[in-house]
């Protein structure tokens, strides 16, 4: 009777079915950015990295890259010179992320009760005519 | 932590309010137009909660409810969805059943679940809901976010790079 379970498979389809769908299609039509998710699956790597290993410019991976970031599909973190690359989004943003589908989950439930309490207070209003 | 108004934050205007209140709770906020008995009805009987438990727009149907709703009571829920095959099934027991102030139930389906507590505070005619999912701990918590996060997302980027491939295919033969 909690949220958190159903979340496991509602995620997709809310994670999905919002605009963020576009933004995640976009970004994975391209088989190049399609590539550098799965890299990035085996582990975190620098943008230099990756620029050699798709045998690309500095410039051309940076803008990969960001458009992953915008998908909410890589992070990445710039410490020192370096700008290192990952799966997701940050944890912060994860979780945030996570509470407010949780929120919506709830919002939707309550939505629906309102109906109910709404009915069932009429009909204690008009037994009460009755009696 | 104070995350739960940055980023994907809820609307501002929204009646109902979530936030992580400490490191292994959750509590969810909202108010009704009517008396807590009312409201406490919702929950507590089976037939109306088959009614509002499982919202159309999120894309799931509970199949079946069965709940005896006292103190020692169990409850059973299971739901399908377009995701699968398989029910999901929601177990776990009433650890307190005040008529028509405040519930307690665990759940049961998975190992370090949450206690799950509502109260019903009536005002003016209004009800202030206010439901509280308390995790044995810190870790349990973080595993049930991290559960629903993108990061356990690689089985569904294969998936799609399969669709897209066979998109491809497809279209290079029309």
């Amino acid at each position: 009777m909690r949220a958190a379970a159903p979340f496991y498979t509602l995620n997709y389809m809310v994670q999905y079915s919002q605009s963020r769908f576009d933004a995640s299609f976009a970004a994975l039509s391209d088989p190049t950015r399609r590539g550098v998710l799965e890299q990035l699956g085996r582990a975190d790597a620098s943008i230099t990295d990756l620029a050699e290993k798709f045998h690309m410019t500095l410039t051309g991976m940076k803008k990969h890259v960001g458009v992953l970031e915008q998908a909410g599909l890589v992070t990445t973190e710039k410490v020192g010179r370096v700008r290192t690359c990952r799966l997701g989004r940050s944890r912060l943003e994860e979780e945030a992320a996570w509470i407010e589908r949780y929120r919506q989950l709830w919002d939707a439930r309550f939505n629906e009760l309102d109906k109910i309490v709404e009915e069932l207070n009429r009909k204690e209003k008009s037994n009460g005519r009755d009696e | 932590m104070d995350a739960t108004n940055e980023g994907d934050a809820a609307p501002a205007n929204s009646r109902t309010k979530a936030e992580r209140r400490s490191d292994r709770e959750l509590v969810v906020t909202r108010t009704f137009n009517g008396p807590a008995r009312i409201v406490f009805e919702a929950w507590t009987r089976p037939e109306l909660m088959m009614r509002w438990w499982a919202p159309k727009s999120f894309g799931i149907t509970l199949l079946s409810c069965e709940a005896d709703v006292r103190t020692g009571g169990t409850y059973r829920l299971v739901f399908g969805h377009p995701g699968s095959d398989q029910p999901m099934e929601f177990v776990g027991r009433y650890l307190e059943v005040t008529p028509p102030t405040r519930l307690v139930w665990t759940n049961e389906e998975e190992e370090d679940g949450a206690v799950t507590t509502v109260t019903f505070e009536e005002k003016d005619g209004r009800t202030l809901l206010v439901l509280s999912d308390l995790y044995p701990s810190k870790e349990a918590l973080d595993a049930a976010i991290a559960s629903g996060s993108t990061r356990g997302f690689g089985e569904q980027f294969e998936q799609l790079d399969e669709l897209l491939r066979t998109m491809s295919a497809d279209g290079g033969r029309a």
